[in-house]
């Protein structure tokens, strides 16, 4: 719909522009809130311009030099925690739901349609659900506090299959039978065409994986107890302590800048992919 | 170089009582670098039959052999890739991610073949295909045809015993198929390569054929050069479904004094006697190119129609003309005319532009010659003379 009038036009930016403040507001002030010293922040009103402190701050909440009544790990560390979950949990639900619905797609078993519609049920069963169980699952198998009680539970994703099924649906079953007769056995046609030609959704599904994984809490909070195993999602959390001790506020919000930049990076580097993904699909 | 014996060959789907066969014990020979097309209308089994000749559907009955100097080898459960063929299919299955190259390259380096055959083999194919250019590009930056060379190229680099095309003409635009078609027979007569061609267009069949396969209703109808099949047809679905506009088929009696009295009850001399002596029920057929204006008195072994014409249409160097045969007394108005395949359409004589121009209304005297009528069994639909 393209109208042109003025008043229109003043009408819509002037929203967009709100909607923009609204969601941005927050961020400046997180950030604002991290380049001043403690002290200065718990003065009312807060200053909205940058302070100084930015560097010192960064380095604090980064090494874990800071003095703040929490948790005071070096929030470095809590980032490759971080860092490697979501990558493995990314990859992990990629690679399992590549192959599951492979398997569903392409071969005849007996009981296939019930496997289908077993993976299918477990999209109504999300983590929070099975919380408990998983839990004591894993702590039996002594995963906790470890990378693999972390992400392993995390990994299974019905959502994935789902979505690869449907596209692997839509691949002509020419494609299939050109490979067989080229003498490309099952996994050779899964490698060389199946999954090349999935690249488009497989980038889109890393972005919302890797965000996901990134952004874990529940999870974490019980898994966790040991400050080298924090991801930093729990770790501002730990931070902030409870009761009267002071709160090193200055370095909870650089921790929170940190914690918002690596899925920021992956959205903006894989925007046209993701895109792409959602959009079209090369066939 | 193989031959192919298809003996007895049946395919059903389903199992048990509720099993469907759609093919009915087919037996056939495919000589050695022999062109066979298969043709039938939609629905009739032929691609199935070249799928299960390609190893892509399962054999539920019989045996498909393929004979090569090695001896002779029964396919039936061999893996498509072991049975040294190359199929192209109808929307070409290129792989939509890799290169032209690397489309025609991905089967030989499967097979393992060093780099420089690869690259030999297919720069070769390349060349005989006119691809040269077009190697490094993905197969959604190339026209229809050049697809569809690529396709044929990906066959080429195989070398294999046979060739399977599955209606690989089907979605090209009209002069690109007659261009292709050409190609095809080029390409065959170089490399002479056993090949099966599926088609569900008769022309397609007819020009590209050595010998070709007429299918319906999964059996085969008659196996036969294009000529005999076109000259001499075995049923009467061979002799509608081959040849355009499709031959006239009459149901009727072969009645006393060299006459054939149609259902529809209209008296028609015959020019000589019917190859099948005695009276009885018979089905006549003559294809609308056999039949002239008359001219003058009625020489040896010739005999006079009347058609009264009702719709002229004008092809070019032809005209179609319809219309209703007359009775053999002529001063009576033209009766209606049932043919034996479609129930109430017109009689059809194929005439010279240049020479006739008919109108609507008017009575054309035809010249009717005995060697071009063909008699059938009604009951049977076979040919009586064969």
């Amino acid at each position: 719909m393209i109208e042109r009038r003025p008043a229109l036009t003043v009408l819509s930016h002037l929203v967009l522009v709100l909607g923009v403040l609204i969601v941005a507001f927050p961020i400046y002030l997180t950030f604002i809130a991290s380049t001043h010293t403690a002290q200065d922040i718990v003065q009312a009103p807060m200053s909205l311009w940058p302070g100084g402190h930015a560097l010192d701050n960064y380095w604090a909440a980064l090494t874990g030099t800071g003095e703040g009544g929490g948790s005071n790990a070096p929030v470095g560390r809590m980032m490759l925690v971080s860092l490697v979950c979501a990558l493995v949990i990314t990859v992990g639900k990629i690679t399992i739901s590549l192959l599951s619905a492979f398997a569903v797609v392409y071969f005849r078993f007996p009981l296939r349609g019930l496997c289908f519609w077993a993976i299918f049920v477990t999209l109504m069963l999300p983590v929070e659900v099975r919380i408990g169980p998983t839990y004591q699952v894993v702590a039996d198998l002594g995963l906790l506090n470890t990378y693999a009680g972390l992400t392993v539970p995390l990994i299974a994703s019905a959502t994935a299959t789902f979505l690869f099924r449907q596209f692997f649906l839509t691949v002509p079953d020419e494609l299939v039978e050109a490979s067989r007769i080229d003498g490309a056995g099952p996994m050779r046609f899964f490698i060389d065409t199946l999954v090349p030609l999935s690249a488009t959704s497989i980038a889109a599904l890393f972005v919302i994986q890797f965000i996901y994984g990134w952004n874990q809490y529940l999870w974490p909070l019980l898994a966790t107890t040991s400050e080298d195993m924090y991801p930093v999602v729990i770790g501002i959390k730990r931070m902030i302590a409870g009761g009267d001790a002071a709160v090193g506020w200055n370095l909870v919000m650089a921790t929170a800048i940190l914690a918002m930049l690596p899925p920021a990076l992956v959205v903006i580097l894989m925007q046209k992919w993701f895109v792409k993904g959602l959009v079209d699909t090369e066939k | 170089m193989a031959s192919i014996s298809l003996r007895g060959i049946v395919k059903r789907y389903g199992s048990g009582p509720k099993a469907t066969a759609v093919i009915h014990g087919l037996d056939a020979e495919i000589g050695e670098g022999e062109f066979v097309v298969i043709v039938g209308p939609s629905g009739c089994g032929k691609s199935t039959l070249l799928r299960m000749v390609a190893g892509l559907e399962e054999v539920s009955g019989g045996q498909i052999v393929f004979c090569t100097a090695a001896g002779e080898r029964v396919v039936n459960e061999v893996e498509p890739a072991e049975r040294d063929i190359a199929m192209v299919f109808q929307n070409y299955a290129l792989y939509p991610h890799m290169s032209v190259y690397d489309n025609m390259a991905y089967g030989l380096k499967i097979a393992k073949l060093p780099k420089d055959e690869i690259r030999q083999r297919v720069e070769k194919a390349a060349r005989i295909l006119e691809l040269g250019g077009l190697l490094e590009r993905r197969p959604r930056q190339l026209s229809g045809g050049q697809r569809q060379r690529v396709a044929m190229g990906r066959a080429i680099v195989r070398q294999p015993e046979v060739f399977l095309f599955d209606e690989p003409l089907s979605n090209l635009d009209a002069k690109l198929r007659a261009q292709t078609r050409l190609e095809i027979q080029k390409l065959h007569a170089e490399l002479g390569v056993t090949s099966l061609f599926v088609t569900h267009d008769q022309v397609e069949a007819m020009t590209l054929a050595q010998r070709m396969i007429v299918m319906n209703g999964g059996r085969m109808e008659q196996f036969g050069t294009p000529e005999a099949v076109y000259a001499r047809p075995a049923t009467t679905f061979v002799a509608s479904f081959i040849g355009s506009p499709p031959m006239n088929l009459l149901t009727g009696r072969l009645g006393p004094r060299a006459t054939f009295v149609t259902d529809a009850g209209v008296r028609l001399a015959l020019p000589g006697a019917a190859p099948v002596a005695g009276e009885g029920e018979r089905i006549l057929g003559v294809r609308p190119e056999h039949l002239g204006v008359a001219h003058g008195e009625p020489a040896a072994g010739e005999a006079r129609w009347t058609l009264k014409v009702e719709v002229v249409e004008m092809l070019g160097a032809e005209r179609l003309v319809h219309g209703r045969l007359g009775d053999v007394d002529g001063a009576a108005a033209p009766a209606s005319v049932v043919q034996a395949t479609a129930p109430g359409s017109l009689f059809t004589v194929r005439l010279d532009a240049s020479e006739h121009s008919p109108r609507a209304g008017e009575v054309l005297p035809l010249r009717v010659l005995a060697e071009r009528l063909h008699w059938f069994d009604p009951s049977s639909q076979r040919r009586l003379d064969d």
